[in-house]
């Protein structure tokens, strides 16, 4: 090693060092209580945050073991590449009196690797994405798994979640009977349907059923992003889109929006609560009053 | 440029009359004095941007408090009491990505290095078209001052993200239509540009310099301008398209319903917010590679130089390259992946990716088995394309799981995301930058730069670059998503704050550590060491030319006789065989 060489390691190592050592004094360790009232849960607040956040879905698994392998790959060939490039550094070094090789190799190792490699991407996007992704968008519950149905209405900077309440049927919306305070996703009063409709701005969900959520905006896109459910799906204005997970864990999470939608996209956040079915039923119970004393809320 | 016919001839540099200084340095139509043009605006944008970001890295730390020092400057309508509003963190946002992009990499990639390296390696007197070469500069600067201006406006620059999705950007404030017009002139610049590039490349290479003679930066940047020649024209209409949505009412990107702070919209509708989606990606796909190619093309050069050997597997590197250029315009929806895309487009989308990945690893293989048997120099600019490779694997690598539709669900739209295109385009790209300028500012100036000053800021940037970016993972991981004002108030967010932390501090110490570059870059224009034309001993016709090359570039007409790499070859007394040498001299 020549001077500046060893200087550069030294500096290098100092620096890795640094930061190391550096974070708890840069304030690093100050947590900030989170949203006021309401515990969250699905956080890891340990070293299991350089990792994906905790898994409630049922489909997330699949997802996750995707990512796991993916990653495991990724590491692979940067490390198995990054061994041979540090041995050339070290190996093919300039030295006096020697030069270098002007005849190519013939490199069989390199293109069998390369040819391992979009095998192994082959595999993963035909043998998993393309399923996954299948079953995810494709295969929603069919009636008999009786799925509780919740309209997504994303608005700036708040969700809507409008349910269609013991008749099971939604009732008719329109941008006119829009009111920011009583009426968010446009209910039509007069519509027989739209009776017994609850909206709220906290999603309550039943522990181990199917849910589809239809998503959609009133206003600019924004993205309805659990973390913990392994969900996402962009809510865009004009379009209504289903998504569909079911939770098998109780406890309350998070909502996020994913998509930049204005000045306060960083709090567009509302919390789930995934609950026994008996607590979900009194929930909708509670919530399904004549639309007077809703009014008055 | 009456004098233009005679160079071509051979007069070479005493062939012209004296300019006035506004023709010779301002409104010059030598593609040298444009390139340096190009290369100091782009430079001073590259740290425009790099200081916006470093503002908003303060709020990602220390959201809510007060900015020391620079918060005060800013006024009651951007940082009241020095603490950041998110609209104008919002507007930094966009407008960190836009410079940087459009204004910054773009330009010193294809308008600097492209116009002054580019016509020097084929051995041509200028570009093509000169008087287009000015042209487009100009444009570009109006563009520039433009995208500046919109600062100034009420409510601020553009605030709707680099992408500018609709109807977001369409009801956004005023900084938007300044931001649409501003576009509609950097791309008239870059079409301007491409075009010429095409017919320089094409028409203007010196004799015994076939296509497959070029060096690999010169095939770089051609494919780079038949994208953006066929890639921005479409972008260029959108832009157009949402200006007439904003100010004339029109509403292509705009559908019908929409109830917009409670009131309802008055707009027509009957338009498609994906509309403007499908339309910026086409460009912005194709722009990725614009981002990386000359990157490409400017390692590979550094690569073959001080590993004193031909680059490993030369051809499959350019039908790499062109296979890269053609992918890269069917590959766009994988930005698109959570907009309800069902299974079948969703699969078509997620192949092209996974192929175009293809051609990136035999291009990056490539380079790193020319390092075998090799004698490697640890130069300046080489340390910077050293770095370059394991960097850009890296971006590379962390693409995978993005561009699987499936994985893509929870990291999309995350800091995953941006970790994953700032290690292409920041280590990755930037890298390529500097390699470049070390590499080549003796042939500008006629001096090298500082090599201690030099190896300081290569090391104290490869530390505290991976500082920034590596931390992102994790938090992309967690599930913070990317553009919040502050992460904090989310309980996954706060989880992973104190990463945040760690890449702001790492922001700025890579910023204190670019002093290094800006010392070295002034002060070597006069203190440089003097060195020869060819103080690198390289093989391509760029350095057959005086430092600096004058008016006309050659004295004499080069004619090339070999391929460009012809380095350590076996009975030369010398390791390098120029491409114009006749015989070893």
């Amino acid at each position: 090693m020549r001077l500046w060489q060893r200087r550069a390691a030294v500096l290098l190592a100092a620096a890795a060092g640094g930061v190391l050592f550096a974070r708890p004094l840069l304030g690093a360790e100050a947590a900030a209580p989170t949203t006021p009232g309401v515990k969250i849960d699905g956080a890891y607040a340990d070293w299991r945050n350089l990792w994906l956040p905790p898994d409630i879905s049922q489909h997330g698994h699949n997802i996750d073991g995707l990512i796991y392998f993916l990653h495991g790959f990724m590491g692979v060939l940067f490390v198995g590449w990054g061994v041979f490039f540090v041995y050339c550094l070290f190996r093919f070094r300039q030295r006096a009196g020697q030069r270098a090789d002007y005849n190519l190799v013939k490199a069989k190792p390199s293109k069998y690797a390369e040819i391992a490699v979009a095998i192994i991407e082959a595999v993963l996007l035909l043998g998993f994405s393309v399923p996954i992704w299948a079953s995810v968008k494709n295969d929603l519950p069919t009636e008999a798994q009786n799925p509780l149905r919740v309209r997504v209405l994303a608005e700036q900077f708040a969700w809507n979640f409008h349910y269609p309440g013991k008749d099971g049927k939604f009732g008719r919306t329109a941008p006119q009977f829009v009111n920011t305070a009583s009426n968010p996703v446009g209910l039509d009063r007069s519509d027989a349907n739209a009776k017994d409709d609850i909206v709220s701005g906290e999603m309550h969900l039943p522990v181990d059923r199917p849910v589809i959520c239809d998503i959609s905006s009133k206003d600019v896109i924004h993205s309805f992003a659990v973390p913990v459910l392994r969900v996402k799906q962009d809510a865009i204005p004009g379009m209504r889109i289903p998504v569909w997970f079911q939770a098998t864990k109780t406890g309350s999470y998070e909502i996020a929006c994913a998509q930049l939608c204005g000045n306060n996209h960083y709090s567009m956040r509302a919390v789930m609560v995934v609950e026994p079915k008996d607590r979900f039923d009194h929930w909708l119970e509670e919530k399904s009053k004549p639309p007077e004393e809703f009014e008055e809320e | 440029m009456s004098s233009h016919d005679h160079h071509t001839q051979g007069h070479g540099s005493g062939a012209h009359h004296e300019l006035s200084f506004w023709r010779h340095y301002v409104f010059s139509t030598d593609h040298k004095v444009i390139g340096v043009q190009y290369g100091i605006t782009a430079l001073c944008f590259l740290f425009l941007g790099f200081c916006l970001m470093m503002m908003m890295r303060w709020q990602l730390a220390y959201p809510g408090q007060p900015m020391p020092v620079i918060g005060k400057f800013f006024g009651e309508a951007a940082m009241p009491g020095g603490i950041m509003l998110p609209e104008f963190y919002n507007s930094l946002g966009a407008m960190h990505g836009t410079i940087m992009v459009f204004l910054g990499v773009v330009p010193l990639l294809v308008g600097a290095f492209g116009n002054y390296v580019m016509p020097l390696q084929i051995g041509a007197p200028d570009m093509a078209f000169p008087k287009l070469n000015m042209a487009s500069y100009w444009v570009f600067a109006v563009g520039g001052i433009v995208m500046l201006v919109s600062f100034f406006v009420p409510g601020g620059a553009a605030n709707s993200g680099w992408t500018s999705y609709a109807p977001l950007s369409v009801i956004a404030t005023m900084g938007q239509t300044l931001w649409l017009i501003g576009m509609v002139f950097l791309i008239t610049s870059s079409l301007l540009g491409s075009v010429n590039f095409i017919v320089t490349i094409i028409q203007l290479r010196a004799k015994g310099l076939s296509m497959f003679r070029l060096p690999f930066f010169v095939w770089a940047q051609l494919v780079t301008a038949f994208l953006l020649l066929l890639a921005f024209p479409p972008l260029e209409a959108a832009g157009v398209m949402q200006l007439m949505d904003r100010v004339a009412g029109t509403s292509f990107f705009m559908p019908e319903g929409l109830v917009v702070s409670g009131v309802p919209s008055t707009v027509a509708g009957g338009g498609s917010p994906l509309l403007w989606q499908h339309l910026f990606w086409f460009l912005a796909h194709p722009e990725v590679y614009v981002l990386i190619l000359p990157a490409l093309g400017i390692v590979a050069e550094i690569i073959a130089n001080n590993t004193r050997k031909p680059l490993w597997g030369y051809r499959p590197m350019v039908y790499s390259a062109i296979f890269l250029g053609f992918m890269s315009f069917i590959v766009w929806a994988h930005h698109m992946f959570m907009t309800g895309m069902g299974p079948t487009i969703s699969t078509f989308f997620a192949t092209t990716t996974m192929i175009i990945s293809i051609p990136s690893v035999i291009i990056l293989t490539a380079l790193v088995i020319s390092l075998y048997r090799a004698s490697i120099r640890f130069t300046v600019p080489m340390l910077f394309a050293l770095a370059f490779l394991p960097m850009f694997a890296i971006g590379g690598l962390t693409g995978l799981p993005l561009g699987l539709p499936a994985s893509d669900i929870p990291l999309h739209d995350t800091y995953y995301v941006i970790g994953h295109f700032h290690y292409v385009v920041a280590p990755g790209t930037i890298f390529g930058i500097f390699a470049g300028i070390y590499y080549w500012y003796p042939k500008v100036t006629g001096r090298k730069m500082n090599d201690v000053l030099g190896k300081i800021h290569f090391w104290l940037s490869f530390v505290f670059i991976n500082m920034v970016f590596g931390p992102m993972f994790v938090q992309g991981l967690a599930g913070v998503s990317r553009r919040l004002y502050s992460q904090v108030g989310y309980a996954h967010g706060e989880a992973v704050q104190s990463w945040t932390i760690t890449s702001s501090w790492g922001a700025w110490l890579l910023g204190l550590a670019q002093i290094f570059f800006i010392v070295n870059f002034f002060m070597s224009m006069r203190a440089g060491k003097k060195v020869s034309d060819n103080p690198w001993e390289a093989t391509t016709l760029e350095w057959a030319a005086p430092s600096p090359p004058p008016h006309g570039n050659f004295t004499t007409p080069p004619v090339v006789y070999r391929p460009p790499y012809e380095y350590s070859v076996p009975g030369l007394a010398k390791d390098y065989f120029p491409q114009h040498a006749a015989a070893e001299a």
